[in-house]
This record gives C-alpha cells, structure tokens and sequence, in this order.
C-alpha cells in the first residue's frame, strides 16, 4: 500500500524586507491509495506550496512527506504533476510530449508508442496525435498534460487548478475525463481548485484550508464521485446533499475572504 | 561657452537645412497620400466590393489588419528610381521626364570696355561649353571692330571659368581698360552678376569676368551617376573585377569574414550564456564584463584591434567575434532564464534527470531567442565587416568603395552601397528562412 502521509508539515517564507510569511502550519494529511481528494481554500492559503511540497520542488521548514513509507526529498517520477497551463513542450508533437517520460526511463520507442496511442485514444486526441500542440485549444493542451502525466505512470497525481483556465463547457466535459480516469487508473489524486462544484464532484475527500497561518480548516467525506462515474454530472448536481454541502462551503471561504480583507484593512 | 556658441550655430544651420527640405517632405507626403487614392480607386474597379478584409469596420488601431502592402513597396521603390533617373538624365527615362540638364553647346555675350578717355567699345565671346573630359578645338573668331577685340572661349558643363577678356584688346587693363557692362547691363567687380540666358557672368574683385553656363536641375555624374551608368559599371566589374580580384571575392571575402567571425562568436557566445543562465556563480563572474562590453559598438574596438592584431584576415575576424559574441551570449542567458518554471518542473516530475532537463527542455526552450539574437549578430557583423574593411583592407566591399571614392568613381561607391544592402538584406531573409524551419513554435507558447 503506498499511502501518501504529510506529517507536521510548515512553511515559512523570508521576506527580503525581514518579515515572514508562514504559508502553512502543522498540516496533517494521510492519503490512501486510489482517494482522490479535492482541496479548497481562500486564495493565498498555502494550497500551490502544499502541492510543491508534495511533489518535492519545495522542501518544508519542518515536517516530513512520505509516499509508501518512503522519505520525499525532491521531484521523482512516482509523483506526477498536471499544471494550470503552459506546461506542455512547444517543441515537440503531441505524440513526443506524452512519450517524454517513458523515453526519459529509456523505453524502446515502440514500446512507448504503444501507451501513447493508447492514451491519446483515450482522452479523445487520437486525430491530433502528430500536431503540434500549440495547434491545439487550450481544453485539448489539457487533455494532452493529463496524458503525458498518465503515460508515465505515476503513483500519485497533483493537479494544481487543471481546468482553471478552461471555458464552463470544456471544464464540465474534462471534469467527467478526470473522474473517468481516475476510475479507471486508480490514481491517487490531489486537486486543487477554485471551484466549489468541482471540488465536490471530484473529490472523495474534500479539504477546505484557512489562511494565516495556512491550515486545514475542516475536512468532508462525499458520495459525489462515486454517484459521478454512473451518472450524469448535471443529475449529481441536483442531489439535494449536494448543494447544501455547497452553500455551507461557500459561505465558509467567503467567512475567511472577509476575515483577510478585515485583518488588512486594520494593518 | 565656446563650444556651446559653436553648437548653437551648428544647430542653428542644421535646423536651417530642415527648413529648406520640408516643402520636399511635404511633396514626397502627398505624393504618397496621392498614390494611396489612386489605389484606392484602382482596387475598387478591379476586386468586387465585399471580400473579407473589406467587410471589416474597424481596420484603423486593428494591427492585424496593417500589413506591408506590396503595392506601396513597389511603387515606393519604383519612384527612387524614377526620381534618381529624373535628376540624373537617365537615358532609361524618355528625355521629357528629364529635370533640365546643364547648357551644352554654342553659345555668347558681349561686354563693354571703358577706356581711361572715357570711349567705349563691345566685343563678343563666343563660349563653347562642353562635357567634362571632352576636349574641343578652340575655332578662330573675327576680331572686329574697335578697341575691344573678339574672344572665344570653353567651359565644361557645371565648372566655371575666369577670362581676362580685355587681355587680347588693343587697350588692355594695364592701359587702364575696364569691363564696365556685359550684355549692356552694368557690371563691377565682386558686386552682381549678369543672366546672359544660358547662365551668369560675374566680375571678380579684381575686375577678372567668371563665366558660369548654367547648371540645370541635373546633378553631375561625379554626385550622382544615373542608374544606368551604375549598372553598366556593376557588368563591368562583374566581368574584369576590381583591383586584382573579382566581385564574387570582394563579396565573397567580406561574407566569408562576416560567416567565420559570427560562428565563433556563437561558439563561445551560446555555452557562455548557458553557464550564466545556469549558474549564479558564472553569472556573476561574466555579467560585469558582458554587460560592460555590450554597449561599446564593435567600430570603436577597429583601432586597438588593428594595433593588436593588424589589418590582416585574424583581425577583422576578431572583431567580428567580439561583435557577435556578447550579442549571442546575451541571447542565450535570456533564452535560458526565460524558460518557464513550470515546464521544467513537469520534466522533473516525469522523471527526466539533469542533464535530460537540458537537453530537451532548456535548449530547445532558448532556441527562438537565440535566433533572435543570431540574427541581430550576423546584422552587426556585416555592418562592422564593411566599417571595419573601409578602414584598412586588401579586398572586400567595403574596400572595393573605399578605394573607389578615392578615385571619385562614384558610380563604383553607389554599386557598392546598394549590393552591400541587398546582401544585408538577403542574410536577414535567409536567417529568417532558416528560424521558421528550425523553431516553428516561435512565438506560439
Ligand atoms: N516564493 C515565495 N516567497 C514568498 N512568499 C510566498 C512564496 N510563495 C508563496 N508565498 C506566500 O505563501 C502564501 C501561500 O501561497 P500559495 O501560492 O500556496 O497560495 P494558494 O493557496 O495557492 O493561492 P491561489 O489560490 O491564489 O493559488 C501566500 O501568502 C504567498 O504570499
Ligand atoms: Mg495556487
């Protein structure tokens, strides 16, 4: 079993001009494998430096991460990454972009041809397959940074804010891919984003994190994904469950939003 | 405050040099605004009304809409040279089209000498004015009558030339003879001059006349040779060369300088950047001396380069590698540090070691910026390869019109100029040519 575990995790930024921001304090976390949890949070309440820390492009002031009992002290391949956007490699086919991590272990270049095809059939881009990926829409960029992520076949999956720069319609066709894959692959998943509906459709697990110091604030247990990969994500919407837990959330953050305006405006 | 006196009155004959040319300016404006209508109107005939680019409505501040127009740069071009050949004679024009060229041929006037008794008499001067470097035989002339005797003389078109007309008269200036009219209107010396219809004479301040034909509106071959004088030239030295080399070595010297200078400074250049896009600690230990270098333009390095390392091939190609060097290693540190973190962090998190980061993720990241920079270098080191072979050079095209607008073959200088533009000119194009194939995603991330 490789469970992911955040022990203690803190982190404070130095400032140049002598003050410190402290981005995270005592964060505990323990994912087993296959739970896809979705994060929430205020903006600037540790959520990118949490998933940094996690994939290893930031070490924590203290605390520890460990994926199946093993110490994470920089960026590895079992832990892969899925931008916002502008991640994709301009210089390469589409093709080459999902075979880059394979290619990088060494892999014959058939052998990794074939999981390429496999995957770009899968998320829908088996005609694009030699594009050039700035040929691509910004949905399809999408789908190929989730396909070069899968190819390599990674333990646990980060995404920081994925859909965010996608159109409502787009999000809402990638948001059944991720659910979709994530039945299929049985990823770990951690997933950030901004939206309160999406964070509830996909999350089994979902974290809301308070900001200053940045902390998990409260944690829900939910039945959406599991009804999501059946049904209609439109028809989960209207379970009657679904937009309570919504507006309780809402009304959380907004609590915290006009906590921070009120702190800076004493300041 | 000398030297400020001094710029003031530069400024001031600067300023006043603007002012002569800006009715110019304002006919070359709308000439160009003339043209436009024209098109305009020529369009409308000829496409029908409703094609795409016509069914928009904003195209004035919509920049996808301003594209060079072809049209214009055809006609911009086309009317240099019809303005080069109008102002030179061109035999390509038909003569109609011509501004007024100098006088040539016969033609005369008379003057009126004083003798110190008070009695006057006229003589004619006949005045053959002929082409420069054209000799003519000089025809005997009547003396007729008087005191005051005939004279012939000849002028080259656009010289002048000072005549002691009294010296052949029977009552010369040291008899005390004075020229005291031309053409019946009164003359005296260093004070006006006389329209005799075909151009001026003057009287110096010691009495001498200067007879100046005019000289049209045409410039003079020595200025400015007509287009065709400069093509015929151009076959000429295409064919026989120019001071023991032919033009494909004069050119071929300067490129191949301009080539070896440029590669070396991209050698060194582009690794230099690298280690201080990668390194803080080579960044730091360069940066002051590239950021130090880069502002001194590679001209101002021709005299320690030649004092270092003489007027031979090295040196010019020394100076050529400084030229490109800092150029590329710039671009190459931008092209690194401008590499965004997230994409070297998703090849990190693919599993891609160090040495795989910089292979398919940096370099092919800094490619379209040292593109960009390989073709500002290759644009420096032409610029600097000509500087560098009008100061001291056996063979190359700056030599070739150095050593030519020391003999005043103008016509050698302009060939030179306008082939070391296109040459310019076709580097850049094929630089460009070279950008697209090999970093088509320029500009597309
Ligand atoms: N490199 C850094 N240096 C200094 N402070 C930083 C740095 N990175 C983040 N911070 C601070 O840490 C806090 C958390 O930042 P983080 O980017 O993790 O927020 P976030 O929750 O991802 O916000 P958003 O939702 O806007 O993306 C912020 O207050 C930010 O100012
Ligand atoms: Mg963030």
């Amino acid at each position: 079993m490789s469970n992911l575990a955040l022990d203690k995790i803190s982190m404070r930024f130095d400032l140049p001009n002598g003050s410190s921001v402290q981005a995270l304090q005592d964060v505990d976390l323990n994912l087993k494998e296959g739970e896809l949890m979705s994060v929430l949070g205020p903006s600037g309440c540790g959520k990118t430096t949490l998933l940094n820390i996690v994939a290893g492009f930031l070490a924590p002031t203290s605390g520890t991460v460990s994926l199946g009992g093993e110490r994470v002290s920089g960026p590895g391949p079992e832990r892969g990454m899925v931008f916002q956007q502008g991640a994709l490699f301009e210089w390469m086919s589409v093709r080459e972009n999902v075979a880059f991590g394979p290619r990088m272990k060494g892999m014959p270049k058939g052998e990794a041809n074939e999981i390429v095809e496999h995957l770009l059939d899968t998320v829908g881009l088996g005609a694009f397959k030699d594009k050039a990926v700035y040929e691509l829409s910004g949905g399809m960029q999408q789908r190929v940074a989730l396909a070069r992520c899968l190819a390599n076949d990674p333990e646990v999956i980060l995404m920081d804010e994925p859909l965010g720069a996608l159109d409502a319609l787009t999000r809402e066709k990638m948001q059944g891919l991720v659910l979709k894959l994530w039945r299929e692959t049985g990823k770990t998943i951690i997933l950030i984003t901004h939206s309160v509906e999406e964070a509830l459709l996909l999350g089994e697990r979902l974290l809301v994190m308070a900001p200053r110091p940045g902390r998990i604030h409260r944690e829900y247990n939910l039945p959406f994904a599991d009804l999501g990969v059946n049904a209609d994500l439109r028809e989960v919407k209207k379970h009657p469950d679904f937009g309570k837990t919504r507006d309780e959330i809402l009304s959380m953050i907004w609590d915290m939003e006009e906590e921070i305006m009120g702190r800076t405006e004493e300041a | 405050m000398e030297v400020i006196s001094q710029l003031s009155v530069e400024l001031f004959l600067i300023l006043q040099t603007v002012a002569y040319a800006i009715p110019y300016l304002v006919g070359y404006v709308l000439l160009i605004l003339a043209t436009l209508v024209i098109w305009k109107l020529v369009k409308r005939m000829l496409t029908p009304k409703h094609d795409y680019s016509s069914l928009k409505t904003v195209t004035f501040g919509d920049e996808s809409t301003v594209t060079s127009n072809l049209v214009a740069s055809f006609v911009s071009v086309f009317f240099i040279f019809l303005l080069w050949g109008t102002f030179t004679g061109s035999t390509l024009l038909p003569s109609f089209m011509h501004a007024p060229g100098p006088f040539l041929g016969d033609a005369s006037f008379t003057y009126t000498s004083e003798a110190e008794d008070g009695s006057q008499d006229d003589a004619t001067v006949t005045v053959i004015v002929h082409t420069a470097g054209e000799s003519v035989d000089l025809p005997e002339v009547e003396p007729g009558e008087g005191f005051a005797l005939n004279d012939v003389m000849s002028v080259a078109a656009y010289r002048s030339e000072l005549l002691r007309v009294e010296d052949n008269d029977e009552i010369t200036r040291d008899d005390g003879a004075v020229i005291v009219a031309v053409n019946g209107e009164a003359i005296a010396p260093g004070a006006n001059s006389v329209d005799v219809g075909w151009g001026d004479v003057s009287m110096t301040r010691r009495g001498t006349l200067n007879i100046a034909p005019a000289a049209g509106w045409q410039m003079e071959p020595i200025w400015l040779p007509a287009p065709e004088a400069v093509w015929s030239r151009f076959i000429e030295i295409a064919q026989d060369g120019f001071r023991n080399a032919s033009l494909g070595e004069h050119l071929g010297f300067s490129l191949f300088r301009v080539i070896v200078g440029f590669l070396l400074g991209a050698l060194v250049g582009i690794p230099l950047g690298y280690v201080m896009g990668l390194s803080d600690w080579f960044r730091g230990w360069f940066d002051p001396i590239v950021e130090f270098m880069r502002p001194v333009p590679p001209l101002a390095l021709i005299p320690l380069v030649i004092i270092w390392a003489g007027i031979g091939e090295s040196g010019k190609i020394i100076l050529l590698f400084l030229a490109a060097l800092w150029i590329m290693a710039i671009a190459a540190r931008s092209g690194v540090s401008g590499v965004r973190i997230t994409k070297v962090h998703a090849a990190y998190s693919l599993g891609a070691s160090k040495w795989q980061i910089m292979r398919h993720v940096i370099i092919p990241n800094s490619l379209p910026e040292i593109f960009t920079g390989a073709r500002v270098a290759m644009g420096v080191c032409w610029g600097t390869v000509v500087a560098a072979e009008l100061v001291a050079a056996e063979t190359g095209a700056g030599m070739m019109i150095m050593t030519a607008s020391r003999f005043q073959n103008t016509d050698i200088v302009i060939m030179g100029i306008v082939m070391i533009g296109v040459i310019g000119f076709m580097i850049d194009m094929g630089m460009r040519r070279v950008e697209r194939w090999l970093v088509p995603w320029k500009g597309k991330a």
